[in-house]
């Protein structure tokens, strides 16, 4: 019911975190530097003047022939045609938000890749270790299971019984774990799903 | 409070029980939150199991502990009932609206409700417009990573980085001292072989590196990231089961690896992942509402408008993107739907403009806005370009398919990483040296796209001016190119072909990969082709008679660049045979209604030249291969089968597995559920008379057994099953019977057995069943079910009916 789901905690929660990225969000899109904003003008050859690309940072309503291109390269008459030719357009864009995304991006991704790394090599040697033979008689077992979270049940039997928030994660882990596994036979091993 | 549904025609649910160990929804601290959610997505992901008891103040350990499936949720993999669906929904709506008259607040909730559907609209479009967002960032900086790096600030991709310097120049646009190659970093040499070799190096070793990290973290973290998605949630929407397809995990993992995938310079689109980043997003906020994550039919009206936003992004393309998702992916779609997609997709394209990713407003990279006028006698290259397009589609969807079952099949398939790295390293191979393929597809589409002024300097648009030319900008008439345009014009052509072979390889590898811009490419560099032939050809014998009526010399007749367009059209639709919507986004790409007819006659020419060869989309062909049990609504059935032809049991099989409506005892129905594992069993009067009386689950006969063993006192194995409304008169030494009317289903369809597979087949399109009884007379004579249904119809078309692998 509605009512419930606007108690809920959760969805408080979540919608609060949905209000603060997109105030950031916002912050960091209105904020203009005067380095975003630019006057491009693109003048082509004429006569025996070279090509060139002019830019300025002017606001909207400067954004033209006459004030970007400086120093003219045409005298007195010429100058009408010369600008004929040369498109000006206002460009802007937002330094901040590209900064903040590619920063949150690597960020994310180097999480994921420190967690992979910890998940297929870190997590089964120390399981070894803390295990010792019992384990390696099972998964010995396993012939062909090469693949990460192939201790999903062992560990999970080996789990000591008090509730509490660390077992529980653990638990979550390890199910999250089995069910990647289970995904994973499908796609890859029995091409089940996605050829 | 618990919400007892009541439906009508006594289809019954018992009462559930107060768990209070539920997943969804405690209160915790944000940074605990997060982490455990980072480590136990999929816990959480049950976003398909109904009865969550919010009482607002649980534990968050109750979060983390595994669901408990309760009766009428579905298993993975299987087809969900659309009847029971709706008629929960209807029931919901009616209690809400039967309180609302009893107080304000009650009609504040019935308010509230309504508006859920607006909430979730928003939501959905806010966080797709964002990813999209982020995700062309990332690609446009990661891309140009390959090949240098820029020194002032990191973060910036090669155009943002010569943004603000002065030292470009007019021939040399993308030089500035602050951007340099990787052999300008390392050695200090641009020029000389040594230069070229090492940036050959580095840019393999770039691409090498994202496809194997995208890779590797499909396959660590979510599998089910793979692909392009579309077929997956065609199946999804109209009906299918697959869990964890559009979970948080799924969605995480395929943003980030698309990013990779996309920059490591394979040839493939992110426009289809896009799709499913939005449907994932659609089923994250769906869990948020229970009048959304509580019943599978009204999840996927959700899903379909996500489905709109997820192309409207993609392509910044509303409306075509409301189109696609009712034309191609969709499967019931009421009109209430279309109005919240177009909301939806509104939203979406709102915030990618507001995050401004291009830096010119603009939505996608390569929106042009030229005004320049077409002939009519330009309709026939135009249909040529049709004809194309539909003959690159068959080849195409023929070879990518015959080499996904290779996959599928051979040893080919065991070898994952392996295959993505080969073909990655083959790509960065061939796609250096030919400055069209080096750059990224989306940069060369949109440079296929332009029209040639005086402004471009670019090799194609190397034309002959006339230096005492004083025409303005966008009127210079046509002329004869220069050596520039003819090297150009090789290149282009070997990178048609390189386009063409490497794309059938590609898609489908177990990266996210999407079919959209290598299919635009493939159509825009063919379509730039003819239409610079056709330009000189117009300036050369422009006193030929099929030029001399519309192109006089010193005009501007022909725009290659239009003819790119329609090129691009055309390809798209031989391959996945969209019809209205590919028009629509292709003229909301472009801001031009003056080219819908080109765009039309190329696509119509398209599908009908690929419809001849084979009737399948890319999409279709897919889901074919996989087994789905797709029950395609554009297929027409038009044989004179029977049912009696296509139901089970047929002639040497064992008889139908039958309950009866009070003989049955439990050990009975414990004996037939274990040695069969049909989905369902119908129920009859007694086995003499066969009279049918219902229909029950067997997912609820298993739940409701083992209910009824460990709560109610005195069931025993030989206790009489009962599914009428009073018990049977038994003997007081009998033990307690089991009255399981709750679970049955007392309004199963049934049709004749006379009646025709037309008809029947229309029933289960319709109406979305799973099965169907058949009767004579009003005894049971057999069962009809979904799957039978598919390969009756794959049978009929001379295909595998093997084929259909799930129920």
């Amino acid at each position: 019911m509605v009512y419930e789901t606007v108690t809920n905690p959760r969805y408080q929660l979540f919608s609060f975190a949905c209000f603060l990225m997109m105030l950031s969000t916002a912050e960091v899109t209105g904020a203009k530097n005067s380095e975003d904003i630019r006057c491009k003008c693109i003048c082509p050859p004429y006569k025996d003047v070279f090509g060139k690309i002019y830019k300025q940072n002017v606001s909207l309503k400067d954004c033209n022939c006459l004030h970007v291109v400086e120093p003219m390269p045409v005298e007195g008459k010429d100058v009408e045609a010369y600008c004929l030719r040369c498109e000006c357009k206002y460009e802007e864009r937002s330094s901040g938000t590209i900064k903040l995304t590619i920063i949150i991006y690597l960020s994310i991704l180097g999480l994921l890749i420190l967690y992979m790394v910890y998940l297929t090599l870190v997590e089964p040697a120390l399981k070894r270790r803390l295990f010792g033979h019992s384990q390696l008689i099972q998964s010995d077992d396993d012939l062909g299971d090469q693949q990460p979270f192939a201790n999903a049940h062992d560990v999970l039997s080996h789990s000591r019984s008090r509730p509490n928030v660390l077992n529980k994660v653990e638990h979550a882990q390890q199910r999250w774990k089995r069910q990647v596994q289970e995904q994973r036979k499908s796609v890859f091993d029995r091409h089940v799903v996605l050829s | 409070g618990v919400s007892q549904l009541t439906l009508p025609r006594s289809y019954t649910r018992p009462r559930r029980r107060s768990l209070a160990h539920r997943s969804a929804s405690r209160s915790g601290a944000l940074t605990l939150w997060t982490c455990v959610l980072l480590v136990s997505g999929p816990a959480a992901e049950s976003s398909l199991t109904p009865g969550e008891e919010m009482n607002g103040s649980g534990n968050l350990m109750d979060f983390l502990d595994e669901p408990f499936p309760d009766v009428g949720t579905y298993e993975d993999f299987h087809t969900i009932d659309w009847l029971r669906e709706k008629s929960r929904d209807t029931d919901r709506h009616r209690k809400i609206t039967s309180k609302s008259k009893e107080s304000i607040w009650e009609f504040v909730k019935s308010l509230l409700d309504a508006w859920s559907g607006w909430v979730v609209m928003l939501l959905i479009g806010l966080l797709s417009g964002t990813l999209a967002g982020v995700i062309d960032l990332a690609v446009d900086w990661m891309t140009d990573l390959k090949e240098g790096v820029c020194l002032s600030a990191f973060w910036y991709s090669h155009e943002q980085c010569c943004w603000t310097s002065n030292e470009t120049t007019f021939d040399n646009r993308d030089k500035c001292p602050q951007w340099q190659t990787w052999s300008e970093l390392m050695t200090g040499h641009t020029q000389g072989a040594g230069g070229y070799l090492l940036n050959y190096f580095l840019y393999i070793v770039w691409a090498l590196f994202f496809s194997f990290l995208a890779v590797s973290l499909v396959r660590v973290f979510a599998p089910y990231a793979c692909g392009s998605g579309i077929p997956e949630i065609k199946t999804i929407l109209s009906g299918f089961i697959i869990r964890g397809y559009l979970g948080k995990w799924t969605l995480l993992i395929k943003t980030v690896t698309l990013v990779l995938a996309v920059s490591s310079g394979l040839s493939l689109g992110k426009e289809g992942p896009l799709v499913h980043v939005a449907c994932c997003c659609g089923n994250l906020f769906c869990s948020l509402f229970s009048k959304y994550s509580k019943n599978e039919g009204k999840r996927r009206e959700v899903l379909s408008a996500a489905a709109a936003a997820g192309v409207s992004v993609a392509f910044g393309a509303p409306i075509g993107g409301v189109l696609f998702s009712l034309e191609e992916v969709s499967y019931y779609f009421p009109l209430k739907t279309l109005w919240r997609s177009f909301f939806a997709a509104l939203v979406a394209a709102f915030t990618l403009r507001s995050i401004n990713p291009f830096g010119n407003s603009r939505l996608v990279l390569f929106y042009v806005e030229y005004h320049t006028p077409w002939y009519m006698a330009e309709l026939v290259p135009f249909i040529l370009l049709g004809v194309f397009g539909g003959l690159w589609g068959t080849l195409f969807i023929r070879g990518n398919i015959a080499w996904c079952r290779r996959r599928k099949t051979t040893q080919l398939g065991k070898y994952p990483v392996l295959e993505v790295i080969v073909v990655t390293g083959i790509t960065a191979i061939l796609a250096f040296p030919n400055p069209y393929t080096r750059r990224s597809t989306s940069e060369l589409i949109s440079e296929l796209f332009n029209d040639c002024g005086a402004l471009e300097s670019s090799q194609l648009c190397d034309y002959v001016n006339d230096p005492n030319m004083t025409r303005p900008l966008d009127d210079i008439p046509d002329r004869p190119a220069g050596p520039g345009v003819y090297t150009a014009l090789w290149q282009l052509a070997l990178a048609l072909i390189f386009k063409i072979i490497i794309t059938i390889f590609t898609f489908g590898m177990k990266i996210p990969s999407g079919l959209f811009i290598p299919s635009m490419a493939v159509g825009a560099i063919a379509g730039r082709i003819v239409g610079i032939a056709v330009e000189q050809m117009a300036y050369h014998h422009h006193d030929w008679i099929i030029f001399k009526n519309w192109c006089r010399p010193g005009a501007d007749c022909v725009t290659p660049g239009l003819y790119a367009m329609v090129g691009a059209a055309a390809c798209l639709g031989g391959v996945t045979r969209m019809t209205v919507s590919l028009v629509v986004i292709m003229f909301e790409l472009t801001g031009g209604l003056e080219y819908i007819v080109p765009l039309m006659a190329a696509a119509v020419t398209s599908k009908w030249v690929a419809d001849a060869f084979g009737k399948e989309g890319i999409y279709e062909a897919h889901i074919q291969l996989n087994g789905y049990p797709f029950l395609d609504v554009k297929d027409e059935f038009t044989h004179r089968t029977l049912a009696t032809d296509v139901m089970r049991p047929r002639r040497g099989e064992p008889p139908l597995a039958v309950l009866t409506q009070d003989s049955t005892t439990v050990e009975d129905v414990e004996a037939l559920i274990k040695e069969t594992d049909y989905n369902g069993f119908p129920v009859v009067v007694s086995r003499e008379s066969e009279r049918l009386i219902g229909f029950v689950q067997r997912r609820d006969l298993i739940l409701a057994i083992k209910n009824a063993r460990q709560k109610q006192d005195g069931v025993v194995s030989n206790s009489v099953v009962y599914f009428t409304e009073d018990a049977p008169q038994l003997p007081a030494s009998n033990p307690q019977p089991l009255k399981l009317r709750r679970i049955l289903n007392l309004s199963p369809f049934t049709v004749t057995d006379h009646t025709p597979m037309e008809t029947v087949v229309d029933i289960f399109r319709k109406l979305g069943l799973r099965q169907c009884l058949v009767t004579r007379s009003g005894r049971l004579l057999g069962i009809i079910t979904k799957k039978d249904v598919l390969r009756h119809m794959a049978q009929m078309m001379n295909q595998d009916p093997e084929s259909i692998m799930f129920n």
